[in-house]
């Protein structure tokens, strides 16, 4: 493998990074949507993807827990692993692999049932609750660590889809955080959100920073700097330049970052 | 025109208050007056054609529910019945008055009704067993029965001829309408609700025959029918939206569905005939082999009705469903099937209620027999009621008339109430989000 050498995968990292990817190309059908794409993902920090729209960023992310399997004409090729064990290796469970790398998506999306039901879910496909107070202590702490139980804890049997929508999109990040995954992956979790609930979120993730790996998308520069300690800028399906956000927002290496940081294009 | 096609900077500012204009937008307001009327007078025509079915068939069909009884001062005589009363309380009583020679008693008793007497109904004598089967103490004892009359006489009492028209052509003859004016004058003539046209099976006479038998002959067909086409059609769908790999072969099977499902029913009937009665030898007239065909029939109709379910089922839930790491199969049964029921349930009972309709597959695989017994499961000989009403309103017989439209009316409100329960279904747990 020949690395890009604008990319600098292992920057700064004094341990194991969570995730990595090494020479990762995806292709829909024959257009190629991911040019050779080289990162690595730490624990300790939160990772921003930033680019203009169509750049790729998505569709990376949906790589990191082979959303993209769902797409027919998808093909991804390179090697990415969690904790060094290839997630794309045919002994690979892809079902048990999403529970470990969980995804909050664009558009808040509960399950159009109850708030107790909507975090209980993953739990109980996974058998991780033994008996009903268990999983109400599971369904607690999630939402808890979601900032979202003083809102709901006197009506978790009412429906997911009758909160507002930025209530929504915490209670997908308490499902998500339900099943105790290891990395979130977050696809511009606030485009639909008011700047109130954005701010929420932003807390929110700035609370879940260190327990788990997020890797967040996002197509707000200020939003990147706000919450993130890495910043990857892709376009055009490469991955420009990989470095801490204070850098890359400051004194990127690159023109193009430079460019699209101060608002030339994008 | 020229000025139109000018340059905007060219032209000068547009004058919204022209002739030109104004009348423009006078065209406009009159033909959006018109389209309206239009379309009240298309509601209007199709309202009135419905008003005036249903008025007919009500009409007609109304008196189909009554049934007319002559009064009868009946001796269980043993001695004309031919039992021993001294065997009756023993074993084998009930058997003894099952068989005894109540037409005998009948015969015996119309005589009260003098010249009336041949205006009771052939059948007439099982009203003398049923009163004594059911109160055995009865024997030797005087009772009040009412049994019913002849078709001719029913109708007379009714008002359905024309008394006034020359007698050669009103379709009943002096003789009967004398008898009538006996019954009648005597008090002994009566028009009640007939319980039997309920719960009777077909008839040669108009005034014993009922519904029931064809009643229950669709209920076992129908639930033939949704016992096979539902899973069979539920499931096919599922496979087709969610797990069929896209491609030419899916494009096929698309299309032979939809095909399918425009197929002629008597293409059904031939292949029911064809296959189930000749091949697999499955008993010709049965609900059993009425409901596969059906069933085959309106597959098509609820794999179209539940894959376009399957597809409005947003495509996040499912997203977010294998996010938290859902596999393919938990997600449709757990998120995508829960959500689409509504509208799968609604096309299945459309479907259900085309069938519950349906007349010429069955032709062909003997359901048009004529039975006289209702059915007491779905390996027996049996018809339905579309078939009931084709059989009765082909009848000669002046008494079916208003029996087919009392059968039409049963049909109709069976039908409304399968399609208020389809909408009631899909108010009530359609989830919106």
């Amino acid at each position: 493998m020949n690395p890009n050498p604008a990319q600098n995968p292992a920057i700064g990292h004094n341990q194991q990074p969570k995730m990595t990817a090494r020479g990762v190309n995806v292709f829909y059908g024959q257009k190629q949507a991911i040019k050779n794409v080289s990162i690595d993902v730490s624990s300790d920090h939160v990772t921003a993807f930033i680019g203009p729209s169509g750049c790729g960023k998505s569709t990376f992310l949906r790589c990191l827990n082979r959303m993209n399997d769902t797409v027919d004409s998808a093909r991804v090729e390179g090697d990415i692993a969690l904790d060094g064990q290839d997630i794309y290796a045919p002994q690979m469970d892809v079902v048990q692999l999403r529970a470990r790398v969980g995804m909050v998506f664009q558009k808040p999306n509960p399950f159009p049932k109850s708030i107790y039901e909507n975090v209980a879910y993953g739990p109980r496909l996974h058998g991780l609750a033994r008996s009903k107070a268990e999983m109400d202590a599971i369904v607690e702490s999630a939402l808890r660590r979601a900032g979202l139980w003083d809102e709901v804890k006197d009506r978790l049997s009412e429906s997911g889809t009758a909160m507002s929508g930025g209530q929504q999109q915490r209670l997908c990040i308490a499902r998500a955080i339900a099943v105790d995954p290891e990395v979130i992956l977050m696809d511009e979790p606030c485009s639909a959100l008011d700047p109130i609930a954005t701010a929420r979120i932003e807390e929110l993730i700035d609370e879940l920073r260190g327990r788990y790996a997020i890797v967040i998308v996002t197509h707000n520069m200020q939003q990147a700097a706000r919450v993130s300690q890495k910043t990857a800028f892709f376009h055009l399906g490469s991955l420009v330049e990989y470095d801490d956000t204070s850098t890359i927002f400051t004194n990127p290496r690159e023109t193009r970052t430079k460019d699209y940081i101060t608002g030339r294009y994008g | 025109m020229t000025a139109l096609a000018a340059p905007l900077a060219e032209r000068g500012p547009t004058d919204w208050t022209s002739t030109e204009m104004t009348q423009r937008i006078a065209r406009r307001y009159r033909a959006e007056r018109n389209f309206r009327r239009l379309g009240l007078l298309a509601l209007l025509v199709a309202a009135s054609f419905l008003a005036f079915l249903l008025f007919t068939i009500v009409r007609d069909g109304w008196t189909g529910f009554q049934r007319s009884e002559a009064r009868l001062e009946v001796v269980f005589d043993p001695a004309v019945l031919g039992v021993d009363p001294a065997a009756v309380g023993r074993a084998g009583g009930d058997r003894l008055l099952a068989t005894a020679d109540y037409p005998a008693l009948l015969l015996a008793t119309a005589a009260q009704l003098g010249p009336a007497a041949d205006t009771l109904s052939d059948a007439a004598w099982l009203d003398l067993r049923e009163t004594l089967q059911a109160d055995p103490t009865l024997l030797g004892q005087r009772a009040t029965i009412w049994v019913p009359v002849r078709s001719s006489i029913d109708l007379l009492a009714k008002g359905k001829f024309d008394l006034s028209a020359p007698s050669d052509s009103r379709g009943v003859s002096d003789e009967e309408v004398a008898d009538w004016r006996w019954l009648e004058r005597e008090n002994r003539l009566r028009t009640g609700f007939n319980g039997a046209f309920i719960s009777g099976a077909d008839s040669t006479e108009p005034e014993l025959a009922g519904i029931g038998g064809a009643a229950l002959g669709s209920l076992f067909t129908l639930a033939i029918t949704i016992a096979i086409a539902f899973p069979l059609g539920v499931l096919s769908a599922v496979w087709l939206e969610e797990f069929a790999p896209r491609g030419w072969l899916a494009d096929v099977i698309e299309l032979s569905i939809n095909n399918l499902a425009a197929v002629p029913s008597i293409i059904f009937g031939l292949l029911g005939l064809a296959f189930f009665l000749n091949i697999a030898g499955l008993p010709r007239s049965s609900p059993l082999v009425g409901g596969i065909t059906l069933a085959l029939m309106i597959m098509p109709v609820i794999v179209i009705a539940a894959r376009v379910a399957i597809k409005s089922v947003p495509p996040s839930i499912r997203d977010a469903a294998l996010g938290i790491g859902a596999s393919p199969l938990q997600v449709v049964f757990h998120h995508v099937l829960p959500l689409a029921l509504p509208g799968i349930m609604t096309g299945t009972i459309i479907g259900i209620a085309r069938a519950l309709g349906e007349t010429a597959p069955l032709l062909l695989i003997g359901m048009r027999a004529f039975v006289t017994d209702v059915p007491q499961g779905v390996t027996q000989s049996a018809t339905v009621l579309p078939m009931q009403v084709f059989l009765w309103s082909d009848d000669v017989q002046r008494g079916f008339v208003e029996k087919t439209s009392a059968a039409i009316l049963i049909l109709l409100v069976i039908l409304i109430a399968m399609n208020s329960l389809a909408i009631y279904l899909r108010n009530r747990f359609e989830r919106r989000w």
